[in-house]
Formats: structure tokens, C-alpha cells, sequence
């Protein structure tokens, strides 16, 4: 669309590439905290490297522009759900 | 117990709108497609700075040493996590209303939540800093 000066759909893209990366170094956090050497450590490690892995490919589309330019409404709750389940495993991980 | 039920339906209901765009985009009328990426990067900067709560509360729980009062590093982290939860997951909420409010052409939802996330947050440094004086002070 010409007439566009504030590149929404580039903002738009680039915003979905810093929430990928703030979601990633949250994993690898979290990753960290649950590898303690026994056998559900890793369990739950897997677990959350498996949600990032998810969110990733479901989200993937809006952070390189492919696919529509407005949202389909299933990429925000899956991120949102993703950040809220890594905070619930953190939780667990250090009730535990 | 029907009162619990009630709320169950709603949550559901809640959470049935969130994740399917029919229900959404059937209100109202598609607005200017700018109008739905803003509301969309507004969206995107409240989920980061939960996962920046969430961050900060991993962060506590395997970063710092354990604090003189017992359980205190745990009680952060765990504090940390349960706001960045929650922000991410109210962040959902408000968007999907918004979005609804541009269709239907009415006021965009007004919120309480940013002024009670500042308080809380305040209101957790000050403590903190509180609890690191009288230490400082008192192991003179």
C-alpha cells in the first residue's frame, strides 16, 4: 500500500522478532534452572524447549511477513499462553 | 455449585474468544489495517515485558545467593513470575477487546492494570530497598 510513511507491517515484523528472541532467552533461563541432573529436571527442560519450539513455528509467519497482513488471532494467545506457561513451570521448577 | 460453574463458562468462553478470529472479526467492521497492527504491537510490548518479569524472576531464583531472610530469594522469583504470568495473559485479554472496541467504532476499553502493575512493582523496590537498609544498618 503506497501512502504508508510509519511502515506499520516492518514495525509489526520487527516487534514479532524481539518478542521470538524475549521468549527464547526466557527458555534458555528456564532451561537452566530445570537441568539439575536428575531425570525430571530434563523432563521439564524438554517440556519447555518443546513449547518455545511451537510457539516458534506457529508465530513464525507474522515475524517474517509471509502469510496476511493482519493477524490471524491464534499467534497472540499462543505467545501470551507460551510466556504465561513458562512462568507456571518456573514456579514449579523452584517449588520443587 | 452453580457459582462456580458460571465462572467456569465464562473463563471458557473467554478463552474460546481469544483463540478463534471467526467470533472477532464477525462485530463490526474491518477498520484500517494500520489501526490492527498497532493494536497488535501494543499487544506485543505488553507480552515483553512480562516475559521480562519472568525473566527477572528465573534470573533471581538461580543468579542471586540465598538471602539472609529465609525463603526471601524464592518469594521474589516467585512473585516475579506469577506478575509476568499475569501480564502476558491480561496483555491477550486487552488486545482482543480493543480489537473489538476499533470494529464497533466505540471508546477503546479503559484499564486500571498499568497504574496497579507500577504500584506493585513500586511498592516491591521500596521494600526491598527498605530490607537492604536496616541489614546495611544493622550489621554495622
Amino acid at each position: 500500500m503506497t501512502g504508508d510513511p510509519g511502515l506499520q507491517p516492518e514495525r509489526t515484523r520487527l516487534a514479532w522478532r524481539r518478542s521470538l528472541l524475549a521468549l527464547t532467552v526466557v527458555t534458555v533461563l528456564s532451561v537452566r534452572l530445570a537441568l539439575t541432573g536428575d531425570a525430571a529436571g530434563a523432563v521439564l527442560a524438554g517440556a519447555a524447549v518443546a513449547g518455545w519450539a511451537a510457539t516458534l513455528a506457529l508465530c513464525w509467519g507474522r515475524a517474517i511477513g509471509s502469510g496476511p497482513v493482519r493477524a490471524t488471532s491464534r499467534t497472540m494467545p499462543a505467545i501470551a499462553l507460551a510466556a504465561a506457561g513458562q512462568a507456571a513451570l518456573g514456579v514449579l521448577l523452584i517449588l520443587r | 455449585m452453580p457459582g462456580t460453574k458460571r465462572i467456569i463458562d465464562v473463563v471458557w468462553a473467554t478463552v474460546r474468544r481469544w483463540f478463534d478470529p471467526r467470533e472477532l472479526r464477525s462485530v463490526g467492521s474491518t477498520p484500517d489495517y494500520r489501526f490492527s497492527l498497532a493494536n497488535e504491537r501494543t499487544f506485543l510490548a505488553w507480552l515483553r515485558t512480562g516475559l521480562a518479569l519472568v525473566a527477572g524472576g528465573l534470573a533471581a531464583a538461580q543468579f542471586l545467593p540465598p538471602l539472609p531472610l529465609a525463603h526471601l530469594r524464592e518469594a521474589i522469583a516467585v512473585a516475579l513470575l506469577l506478575l509476568g504470568g499475569t501480564v502476558a495473559v491480561r496483555a491477550v485479554d486487552h488486545w482482543a477487546r480493543t480489537e473489538r472496541a476499533i470494529r464497533l467504532g466505540e471508546e477503546l476499553p479503559a484499564s486500571r492494570f498499568p497504574a496497579v502493575l507500577a504500584l506493585a512493582v513500586g511498592l516491591g523496590s521500596v521494600l526491598l530497598v527498605v530490607a537492604v537498609l536496616v541489614r546495611a544498618i544493622g550489621s554495622r
